[in-house]
């Protein structure tokens, strides 16, 4: 055996190899999306995926060696959602102030976020663990695994069709809302964050931090919603 | 910083047993979260010393999706046979609930708007 041969057969076993691997390419993936101006397209997420997913592929890594790398990141997606209290807390009192539209666009993002998933993949005739899958895709990763998994629905896929659906919400945020004329930096932020959960809020708190802050709220208020819709929605269309 | 993870960390691990022992349909980060805003809003001075760090994690939360993400390797085979009806579905339905919900919250706001803002 060669000596990078036996290097590397111990490094890719080990958690360090794919966790530095992460970082490393999101900070490139970053530093070439901020290089782009930011532009709508170029989301880190969907960059630092396109790049690790062939290196997977290319050394032959099953997606279990990564994740126990990649774990250590995917695990702060719990604490990050408590964090959220935070912007919300600081945040109070424009909150409280626009409560009305808050709770109204909350309840008829999130049903239509669910509910038009559910029933599209239905009339495309995709197998029902697809569909039970897709249900909670509006919400944010930790939540909506947990809402897939109580469903019956595959965990991972939910993650894949979660990530899809934050990057789609990222990259037509800003034109939509710019063809439809819409100003109000809470309502395009609201409904990014309901539409499209922490990734949508990522991209809005880039645009501006009033949007950033109020898609942060429409992320952890649609987070308690669909864990409380995404059942009855399931039910009533299997 | 440490103080900080020590509380996040608490609220999501109360969250947790309140959501498994309770089996309450709600995932227990979320209920971290309700009890971290509780917390907040009791102790507002609470905020000082973890807000730095709240924000320091949410200052990179696109980093935190991309494990789940690389997850299309394992999922590629279900997904390649069903692109099609996938993609239409989410971009579909996530375009439409921005546009349901940034109306709502337009048409709501024009009606409540008593002269506050």
């Amino acid at each position: 055996m060669t000596d990078v041969a036996r290097i590397w057969s111990y490094l890719s076993t080990e958690p360090l190899l794919w966790l530095t691997c992460t970082i490393v390419v999101y900070v490139a993936a970053e530093a070439v999306a901020m290089r782009l101006g930011r532009r709508a397209l170029a989301n880190p997420v969907l960059f630092s995926v396109i790049i690790i997913a062939p290196i997977l592929w290319l050394s032959d890594t099953p997606y279990e060696t990564y994740f126990e790398g990649a774990q250590f990141i995917h695990f702060l997606l719990g604490p990050a959602t408590v964090a959220l209290a935070v912007p919300l807390h600081a945040n109070l009192r424009t909150v409280t102030r626009t409560a009305g539209p808050i709770l109204a666009a909350l309840l008829v993002g999130s049903v239509v976020a669910a509910l038009s998933a559910v029933l599209l993949a239905k009339a495309f005739g995709l197998p029902d663990q697809v569909i039970v899958s897709l249900s909670p895709k509006s919400t944010t990763a930790p939540v909506a695994l947990g809402i897939s998994e109580a469903l019956g629905g595959l965990p991972t896929l939910t993650a894949v069709l979660v990530i899809l659906t934050g990057i789609i919400g990222a990259i037509t945020v800003t034109p939509l809302m710019n063809a439809m004329g819409v100003t109000d930096w809470r309502a395009r932020g609201f409904a990014v964050g309901v539409a499209a959960h922490g990734i949508g809020t990522a991209r809005a708190f880039q645009v501006n931090e009033l949007a950033g802050t109020f898609a942060g709220i429409g992320m952890a208020l649609n987070a308690i919603l669909t864990s409380l819709i995404a059942p009855l929605i399931v039910a009533l269309v299997l | 910083m440490i103080n900080a993870i020590a509380v996040i960390l608490s609220c999501q691990l109360a969250g947790e047993a309140a959501a498994r022992g309770l089996s309450l349909p709600v995932p227990g980060p979320v209920l971290g979260f309700v009890l971290l805003f509780t917390l907040l809003w009791l102790r507002p001075s609470l905020a000082e010393s973890i807000g730095g760090t709240a924000r320091g994690i949410l200052a990179h939360l696109s980093l935190l999706f991309v494990p789940a993400g690389v997850g299309v390797v394992g999922n590629l085979d279900l997904l390649s046979r069903n692109w099609l009806p996938i993609a239409v579905v989410l971009v579909v339905s996530t375009v439409i609930a921005m546009i349901a919900s940034v109306a709502t919250f337009l048409a709501v706001h024009r009606l409540t708007r008593g002269g506050n803002d």
